[in-house]
């Protein structure tokens, strides 16, 4: 599974990139992979408040519906909207053109999990 | 042993013999004593003559429809009835298999609930129709709570006109409270329409998910339907046309030509038998920007990995066994067969076939309208001047019930009394035709109308 | 499954692509002058186009859906062991009873003396139907399982409203069928799960935890999903009860055990009969079936209207009456599968029904029997009659329980339920009713043998099937992505 070193992890599979003062995220190859291949995401309205935990929206497959959290607190600044004709691309690149939104916040102070830890986690879970 | 279940006494020896078990209790040795039975307190099974005509004999006890003159609508008509239709429907491969949960070996049924969804689409004027839902009053019912849904939960009024069949309204109101749905009924005007302006007086601004008439009308009468979505929209609601009479769109124009945002109802009319009020069709038509908050099942084209053409669910992720408490719909089983019946029918009797038979329910309305108006004995129509479709409200001196009665007596069944189910119109019987009427059989209604008043 | 039309059966609407004048059906002659429907009607609500369906001619509709049926599994043609579903034979007889013109064209609003048989044959179920489950009340209203569910817990949600009682909370075990927490949520309540023991029952731990004086109901499964008995049932039910709630039983299993024990004596305040499972009406490509719920003492004063009341030798209908939660749908129900459920009552009896879920449960412990060794077991205790295996064994090669589902479709069988119930990963859960012979289950279990063979020596084979349908793998997740549910004289959009 592809965990790239420079993110930060949330516990339900999200990740979280620091831009600038905004946060992009997104979900984890290993939780898209996990779900199979993505028909719908539903993403939230811009300029909805989200605290940590947060749902934000949820990713569809044929026969399975996911909820995505906010891995930081902040404002829904803007949302993927090539998502709506293309969710292919959260299956198909993850950590770029597939990621579901951007909040303005911080990484900063969340209760987030590094590479090694998220790999961790998952390597426990698929035990 | 019986020859319903598929092993004999042998067989279910042998059987417990390679399980290493001496007796089938011993399979069920899971279930408390407590709660077991020896010997169910029913009669003993009988052979197939003798359950036939127990049968026969209970259908001997009510008169059939064919054997008398009907003027029975209110929600269930009699229409031609090609033969081609219960073959269809008597084929095992249909009537034998499920939902098509494995699109590989299901094609058919695939691919005729696709027809219905088409043919459904094109005679509501709306983008998408579901696979089928129970029956015209639960149809009525999920529109409301997809009105409510798509205005997010937060509009919890529902506008109703008290001409939608007051049956299907009290289907409403049985799951209105458990939703927290105020519904609010609106009375006709004196000549048996709803007045657009009332529908926006009760509807209010940004208060109301779904304003819902029936077109046309429990009274007959055909609803003013540019002015209902117009008012709907005003008040930022849905717009929801019923149909009870299906085959009307034959000659109308589907709610979704006018502006409504859902147009549902019930098809039994396309080709179901009367059946003492089930296995009937309910339908459900939206448009295709809403379709996420649609209940109930869908079919969608597709290919295979060879690239040919197919078809298979789709959307399922809105249903309950995908998406258990958060599901559009509790709706599992619909009423597949139905919809199968109703595909049939209308490719039987085609396009310009149902212009055909509507305009003849139409005429044949007319000039029933024409006969009663001058029966006498101070019975009326209510309102002379339509539109009607296929239906009239008849009033006079006496109850609709009281009239019923009578003219039963007389082998006619005259109509439904109005007041049913209550209702704030004059009592008297809403009295239906279609093109099964003959004018004998509306001879026999003036007649027997004259013996009796 | 190799049997599939000859030829490719275009939509109905590419037929007659010239839209030449034919014709399907002719009308009754209209021997009364014909209107200008714009004489009585607005002109602006009428229709301008026809609807779209092309004429055809009587032949070529006949033509068109015997090739549909070509592609189509149906019960006639093997086993169908869809688990939950009870698939079971749909005798002829049935068909012929729902068809007789007295049962079939009468109106639902004649007068109750014109339709005494009607009434009467309604009355004889309900009567059936409370002997077969020893409960004290029911209603033949509901249109199917789901819907009868929603009967269920209205009624629940009445009773303890009339006792001041309102609570907020229905318990569904994590082992449910999806229907349940559905109706919990469509009936006003929050469904909130109860956690699986390690035997596949309900933790009885858990439960006590859970059961909280804001909770109205408990809907359990019996035997449950997994086919296996909720042998503490009665713990359960009075654990419940004592702490002021009620017991829905979903009924959907009740082919386990007709005839060997009865629901009211296990403590249950309601529970539906999909009488298109466990009382053989056809499954019609998806319905229509028919969902009786049979209630407790406390339920009965809120059963839905219109009720069929006996009167010495004659039946009426009340349609009032306050302290019902209503009316669940129109008229009395899917009278004609009601029919058909009579008509399987009166011929197996009570002897029959017995033999019915003895050979039922008998050949789904032959099938657990043969299978258990070439497929994962995951749950040991005793099951009734169906059995859940997964496909952990399997899917170290890259095998999952589709793969080897549409392999069955090679072999001429329907697959079992796949992915359910939820607490099984990679669920095959296998039901396989009474009805065929044992020679078909053992042909059943050959079959599934020679997957678990070929998952080890080819497995390419199986991942790739099926290989001899009438259409290969379908593609439902470009079905989802490029949504077209109805056809357009431009294509389908």
């Amino acid at each position: 599974m592809n965990v790239p070193g420079d993110l930060k992890y949330g516990r339900t599979h999200e990740w979280a990139r620091e831009e600038g003062d905004l946060v992009v995220v997104g979900i984890t190859h290993y939780a898209q992979d996990q779900l199979g291949e993505v028909v719908y995401v539903e993403l939230p309205e811009v300029g909805n408040g989200a605290a940590a935990g947060d749902e934000l929206g949820t990713l569809e497959s044929v026969k399975a519906v996911s909820e995505f959290n906010s891995p930081v607190g902040g404002e829904v600044v803007e949302v993927n909207e090539r998502l709506e004709e293309e969710p292919n691309l959260v299956n198909e690149d993850p950590y770029g053109d597939g990621w579901l939104v951007k909040i303005s916040g911080t990484v900063e102070g969340e209760d987030l999990l590094d590479a090694a830890e998220y790999t961790a986690m998952i390597e426990a879970e698929g035990a | 042993m019986h020859p319903w279940v598929g092993a004999g006494d042998d067989d279910r020896r042998r059987i417990l013999a390679e399980l290493g078990l001496t007796s089938i209790d011993q399979l069920f040795a899971s279930i408390p004593d407590g709660v077991c039975v020896d010997r169910l307190p029913i009669a003993d099974g009988a052979d197939e003559g003798t359950v036939r005509a127990e049968l026969a004999s209970l259908g001997l006890a009510n008169l059939s429809l064919d054997c008398a003159p009907s003027f029975l609508g209110a929600g269930v008509h009699r229409h031609v009835q090609p033969s081609v239709v219960d073959a269809v429907l008597s084929r095992a491969e249909f009537f034998t298999s499920y939902t098509p949960y494995q699109p590989e070996i299901t094609q058919g049924t695939l691919q005729a609930i696709f027809e219905f969804q088409t043919l459904i689409c094109q005679l509501t004027g709306l983008e998408v129709a579901n696979a089928s839902l129970y029956d015209g009053a639960t149809a009525l019912v999920e529109a409301a709570l997809f009105a409510h849904r798509v205005k997010r939960g937060k509009l919890d009024r529902v506008v109703v006109a008290e001409t939608v069949h007051p049956m299907y309204r009290r289907v409403l109101d049985t799951y209105a409270a458990p939703a927290s749905l105020e519904v609010v009924v609106v009375p006709p005007r004196e000549n048996g329409r709803t007045d657009a302006s009332d529908l926006r007086a009760a509807a209010g601004d940004g208060l109301t998910c779904c304003v819902v008439v029936q077109s046309p009308n429990f009274l007959g009468l055909v609803e003013d339907l540019p002015a209902v979505a117009g008012a709907a929209r005003e008040a930022g609601a849905l717009a929801v046309q019923v149909v009870a009479e299906a085959v009307s769109l034959g000659l109308l124009s589907g709610g979704g030509t006018h502006g409504f945002d859902v147009v549902c109802g019930e098809a039994q009319s396309f080709g179901l038998a009367p059946g003492f009020g089930g296995p009937h069709l309910g339908f459900f038509a939206c448009r295709e920007a809403q379709i996420r908050q649609m209940p109930g099942r869908l079919v969608g084209e597709t290919v295979d990995s060879g690239g040919r053409r197919a078809f298979c669910l789709t959307l399922s992720t809105r249903e309950q066994h995908i998406r258990r408490a958060k599901a559009t719909s509790n709706i599992c089983t619909n009423q597949g067969l139905m919809a199968l019946a109703a595909t049939v029918w209308l490719e039987a009797i085609g396009g310009r076939g149902l212009r055909q038979l509507a305009a003849a329910c139409l005429a044949r309305c007319e000039d029933l309208k024409r006969r009663l108006a001058a029966v006498g004995g101070g019975w009326r129509l209510a309102h002379p001047a339509g539109p009607t479709f296929n239906e009239l409200l008849l009033i006079g001196p006496g109850t609709g019930a009281e009239l019923a009665r009578r003219l039963a007596e007389r082998g006619v069944l005259a109509g439904v009394p109005a007041r049913t189910w209550g209702g704030s119109w004059p009592d008297g019987l809403i009295v239906a035709a279609t093109e099964r009427t003959t004018v004998a059989d509306v001879d026999a209604l003036v007649r027997a109308i004259g013996e009796a008043t | 499954m190799k049997r599939r039309a000859l030829r490719d059966e275009p939509l109905i609407f590419e037929r007659n692509p010239g839209r030449a004048r034919r014709q399907g059906f002719v009308l009754p002659p209209l021997d009364v002058p014909a209107v200008d429907p714009a004489s009585v009607i607005p002109a602006e609500l009428l229709r301008h186009d026809e609807p779209g369906c092309p004429d055809v001619g009587e032949m070529e509709v006949v033509q068109h859906f015997h090739r549909l049926s070509q592609l189509n599994y149906a019960v006639d043609e093997g086993l169908y062991p869809l688990g939950s579903c009870t698939m079971k034979y749909n005798p002829r007889l049935n068909e012929q009873t729902a068809r007789f013109p007295g049962l079939a064209s009468i109106h639902p609003l004649q007068p109750p003396e014109q339709v005494q048989g009607a009434l009467r044959l309604i009355w004889e179920l309900e009567r059936a139907l409370l002997a077969i489950t020893g409960m004290a009340g029911v209603t033949l209203q509901p249109a199917a399982g789901a819907h009868g569910e929603l009967a269920g817990i209205l009624m629940i949600r009445r009773a303890l409203a009339a006792r001041g009682d309102a609570r907020s909370v229905v318990l569904v075990p994590d082992s449910a069928h999806g229907t349940n927490p559905a109706t919990a949520a469509f009936a006003g309540y929050e469904a909130v799960e109860v956690p699986s023991a390690e035997d596949g029952t309900v933790d009885l731990e858990a439960l006590d935890r859970l059961m909280t004086d804001r909770v109205a109901a408990v809907m359990l499964t019996v035997p449950n999903t997994l086919g296996v008995f909720e042998h503490q049932i009665l713990e359960i039910s009075r654990l419940v009860h004592d702490r002021g709630g009620l017991v829905y039983m979903d009924g959907a299993n009740l082919n386990a055990f007709v005839g060997r024990a009865l629901p009211g004596r296990m403590g249950a305040d309601a529970m539906h009969i999909n009488l298109h499972k466990t009382f053989s009406t056809p499954h019609g490509g998806g319905g229509p079936g028919a969902g009786p719920v049979v209630v407790s003492e406390t339920l009965v004063p809120h059963l839905p209207v219109p009720r069929v009341v006996r009167d010495g030798e004659s039946f009426r209908v009340v349609h009032d009456d306050p302290a019902s939660i209503g009316p669940m749908r129109g008229f009395f129900g899917n009278f004609l599968i009601l029919v058909r459920a009579l008509t399987y009552i009166r011929s197996l009896g009570a002897d029959g029904l017995r033999e019915m879920s003895s050979t039922a449960v008998l050949y789904a412990n032959l099938i657990r029997h043969r299978l258990a060794g070439a497929y994962h077991l995951p749950y040991r205790s005793p099951s009734l009659h169906e059995v859940v295996l997964d496909d952990s064994r399997q899917a170290a090669r890259d095998i999952h329980n589709v793969d080897i589902a549409k392999r069955l479709l090679d072999h001429g069988f329907h697959p079992p339920t796949m992915s359910f119930p939820l607490i099984v990963h990679g669920a095959l859960m296998i039901e396989p009713a009474e009805s065929v012979p044992p020679e078909e289950i053992d042909a059943f279990c050959d079959a599934m043998l020679a997957i678990a063979a070929e998952a080890e020596a080819s497995p390419e084979v199986v991942r790739g099937a099926p290989h001899d349908t009438p259409v290969s793998r379908v593609d439902e997740v470009r079905a989802a992505r490029q949504l077209k549910v109805r056809w357009t004289p431009e294509g389908s959009s």
